[in-house]
């Protein structure tokens, strides 16, 4: 069970779940149901995750599609008022199920915010705090991880001299790329970004579109944004959401030209592009 | 596993860690039960009708509380008296000041280094500038220490409530084009009825309770006094010199007195707040 | 006309509240004007002499501050190292760990700690910590800490109870509401994302605070812990009820000792002559200041937190 197994090599994982079970998906959302304070927030979702691609959640604010992406890491956990029902697929075990091992999961399943979010910790620390939580490596180990994760993460060559300064000094690109070179650092299986660009330049944000590109070879890739531009830009299969209803799923271009539902159609014509 | 063991060693240092902060906050509450249980246990016998009647007592003697009680009413009423509108008014110049002032800026440090300063020197200050100008100790010098420690207090909490009243109000009667003495007054009323009634009475629970400052100002009296140019008496004082003396029925007054004390201390400190969480 | 005479009292109004806010400022100097001068007697009698002399004898005439400046370091650094871990515990445990119903009671009855007077700290002190601290806690300590060579000089003195360390017990208990307060206004700064941020690695909640939280506040926390201080070496009537008011220079932990707060209210009433009071007068002086350079210190660090 890939609960028990660490430190295995990633894309090797997925090769082999490839040829084993073609029609895995990385998450299947059931009937997801969820409620804070008196509020319904999401109702009756249902969705599939599929493998090694780029879904991108579309929709209004208020659509609920940061609320359904913090239900992939249990992050409403941290909110007592906060509740779901219903059930997340992951590798087959429900992972909204009472017996899951938060911290295993939040390894295998790392989330990017909308601003950066560095530790008031060195570039180096930031990236060996991620790391240490789940392994005990040697000093030199650790070295190579932080610099494996740096290098995936376009960040390497602009730090590598600086690495004990601290994080907070970045710029606000930079820190961005920081946090998600913390996060891959754990070799998780699925990465969630919660409108990663929205604090950041137009530059910046070119960097990280190209970035989580080719961040697709390592992990499957959940994005929501309200940047409809972005979205066609760089995902492989959009779901749209509104009033915390999923209204249509769909490959990106498929959905673009020919959206099936008029609230689609609505939402395409008049949200908001960049 | 090298990586379960990890995890199970994390677990548990987290557990122990909120298991070290549990018994912090048990240490402080019980700390507080203990003194009220000793007050309770120590004065509740000596609390009686006595206590309100009487005035203090020569050494083994039977009496009451009565000057301490109506010193203590005296003095630190007329501390609120003098420093409450002094107070207000040095807020009201803070909130108006644009940030920038070098004189607010100033002020506002130095108010808040003020609210920390130990209370013994503010009584040695007034005893220098009241009591040896006047040649002896009285309770006008004894309301002024304790007004010199309220202002600071009533300074900060209506600095943030007048703030806070301000702003919904600035621009529509602004726009109506009052002058801004005016927008003051309208704002204080607002702002009197949601946090200066609270910051007044936390600033009374505290001076209630102040000891050093009176001991070289206003001292005590074994009388019934009413004059403010005379020496007064005061329950901290009554009950320090009685606590530390060797007598008896003196000491039974002491833990009669500071349970009292106490008592309406706390039961101002619940009012204020619960005042306060009303308007919130 | 109306007009000229509303922008008149406008200004009296303003300028008003400005003379008042000016004259604020001014006490503090006039507190260190007024102490200067009262104690000048004193000063010039000793000269330097009288900060780094132990002597204590109002029949002979001759006063030295350093015993009661010592005593005052010592209680108050013994109730910042027992206050400050504690006041950060509870601190925690409000902000963090309790469930939602129990942080406001929790908070609320820390914080009506801090409003029992010093005074009754101090009768508690005496008739009840005291007898507990050297029947139970005495020998505890001096059979094992002070079994350290070198170190079996400070831990020593006789089972009464009072002492120096007795005094920096109270302090603590009295200085820890008003740390845990401020250290909790400092905890809610920390950004709610930043926290997801740690969370969303797997870290555990001692994790986040430890290597998130804590480092995010560490000025703050370093101000809360000198502004902790500045309130312990001022306090007077607890500590004066516990401390023993022995003169010279204490170096044994629970020997009776004195503080300057202690001094001045212990015998400020006995003090006939000029010098006598002059030189408790300079006490007070040296207390103003030393207090007075720490809030300020404490003010400084604290106020990075205010205005985000």
């Amino acid at each position: 069970m890939l609960y028990a197994v660490d430190g295995l090599n990633l894309t090797e994982k997925l090769e082999s779940d490839v040829v084993n079970s073609p029609d895995e998906h990385a998450l299947s959302v059931r009937q997801l149901d969820f409620y804070y304070g008196g509020v319904h927030a999401l109702t009756k979702i249902d969705l599939s995750i599929p493998k090694g691609k780029v879904t991108a959640m579309i929709g209004a604010s208020g659509s609920g599609k940061s609320t359904l992406l913090r239900t992939f890491n249990q992050m409403y956990r941290l909110y007592p008022e906060q509740r779901v029902t219903g059930e997340i697929l992951f590798h087959n075990r429900n992972l909204l199920s009472k017996e899951t091992d938060i911290q295993q999961l939040r390894k295998q399943i790392g989330m990017v915010f909308q601003k950066p979010t560095p530790f008031p910790l060195s570039i180096f620390d930031n990236i060996a705090f991620a790391i240490k939580l789940h392994e005990s490596l040697s000093k030199h180990d650790l070295a190579e991880r932080v610099e494996e994760a740096l290098t995936q993460a376009a960040l390497w060559d602009e730090v590598k001299d600086k690495l004990k300064t601290p994080a907070i000094k970045l710029s606000g690109g930079q820190q961005q790329r920081l946090c998600i070179a913390r996060t891959i650092a754990t070799k998780p299986e699925i990465l969630l970004l919660d409108e990663p660009t929205s604090a950041l330049d137009p530059k910046s944000t070119r960097q990280i579109e190209a970035l989580m590109l080719t961040l697709k070879n390592l992990a499957t890739i959940v994005l929501v944004t309200h940047n409809l531009a972005q979205a066609r830009r760089i995902s492989d299969d959009i779901a749209f959401l509104h009033h915390g209803e999923l209204i249509e799923v769909g490959p990106t271009e498929v959905l673009f030209t020919q959206p099936k539902n008029v609230l689609t159609q609505q939402y395409l014509a008049h949200g908001e592009d960049e | 596993m090298n990586t379960h063991y990890l995890h199970q060693k994390r677990l548990l240092q987290d557990r122990l860690f909120t298991l070290l902060c549990a018994l912090a906050v048990l240490l402080g509450l019980s700390v507080i039960a203990a003194v009220l249980w000793t007050l309770i246990s120590k004065g509740y016998s000596h609390v009686d009708l006595l206590l309100f009647t009487e005035l203090t007592p020569g050494p083994n003697m039977a009496g009451g509380l009565l000057n301490a009680f109506v010193g203590s009413l005296i003095m630190p009423g007329l501390a609120l008296l003098i420093s409450a509108p002094i107070a207000v008014l040095i807020a009201i110049y803070l909130v108006e000041s644009p940030s920038t002032h070098r004189l607010a800026r100033y002020v506002r440090f130095f108010n808040d280094v003020l609210l920390s300063a130990p209370s013994i020197i503010v009584g040695l200050f007034i005893y220098i500038m009241v009591v040896r100008t006047m040649g002896h100790f009285s309770a006008m010098a004894g309301a002024l220490s304790l007004a010199v420690i309220a202002l600071p207090m009533i300074v900060r909490a209506s600095e943030d409530v007048i703030s806070l009243s301000a702003q919904p109000l600035r621009e529509a009667v602004m726009a109506l084009g009052a002058p801004r003495w005016a927008f003051v007054w309208l704002v204080l009323a607002h702002a009197a009825r949601s946090g200066i009634i609270t910051a007044l009475l936390l600033a009374f629970a505290r001076v209630l309770g102040e000891t050093a400052p009176l001991l070289f100002t206003a001292l005590n009296s074994s009388f019934l006094v009413t004059n403010l140019w005379q020496p007064m008496a005061n329950l901290p004082v009554v009950i320090y010199q009685f606590a530390m003396s060797p007598y008896d029925n003196w000491q039974g007054l002491a833990w009669a007195g500071a349970l009292m004390l106490t008592i309406v201390i706390l039961v101002i400190n619940l009012l204020a707040r619960l005042i306060g969480m009303q308007k919130s | 006309m109306q007009l000229r005479r509303a922008a008149v009292l406008d200004n009296w109004f303003f300028a008003t509240t400005r003379f008042l806010a000016a004259g604020s400022l001014l006490l503090v100097a006039a507190i260190f004007i007024a102490l200067f001068i009262s104690s000048w007697p004193a000063l010039r009698e000793f000269g330097f002499g009288f900060f780094i002399s132990s002597d204590w004898d109002p029949v002979f005439l001759k006063f030295g501050a350093f015993g009661a400046i010592l005593g005052t370091l010592v209680t108050s650094l013994i109730a910042l190292i027992l206050a400050v871990p504690l006041a950060l515990g509870i601190a925690l445990f409000i902000t963090e760990m309790a469930p939602g119903w129990l942080k406001r009671p929790i908070a609320l009855v820390i914080e009506l700690m801090a409003g029992i007077p010093s005074i009754i700290y101090g009768m508690w002190g005496l008739f009840v910590l005291a007898p507990l601290i050297s029947e139970w806690v005495q020998p505890v300590i001096q059979n094992s800490v002070g079994r350290i060579s070198g170190l079996s000089h400070v831990f020593s003195g006789p089972p009464l109870g009072i002492g120096l360390f007795t005094a920096g017990v109270i302090l603590a208990i009295m200085i820890i509401p008003l740390m845990a307060s401020v250290l909790q206004d400092l905890l809610r700064t920390v950004p709610a994302l930043l926290k997801e941020a740690a969370y969303g690695h797997g870290a555990t909640r001692f994790e986040v605070i430890k290597t998130v939280m804590l480092p995010y506040i560490r000025t703050g926390i370093l101000g809360s812990v000198i502004l902790g201080f500045g309130r312990a070496l001022g306090e007077t009537m607890a500590v004066t009820f516990v401390i023993g008011n022995a003169h010279g220079l204490i170096t044994q932990l629970f020997a009776p000792g004195a503080s300057i707060a202690s001094v001045i209210a212990n015998e400020f009433a006995e003090a006939t002559g000029t010098l006598y009071p002059s030189s408790l007068l300079a006490l007070g002086l040296i207390l103003f200041i030393i207090t007075f350079i720490v809030l300020v210190c404490a003010r400084a660090l604290l106020n990075r937190y205010k205005h985000p």
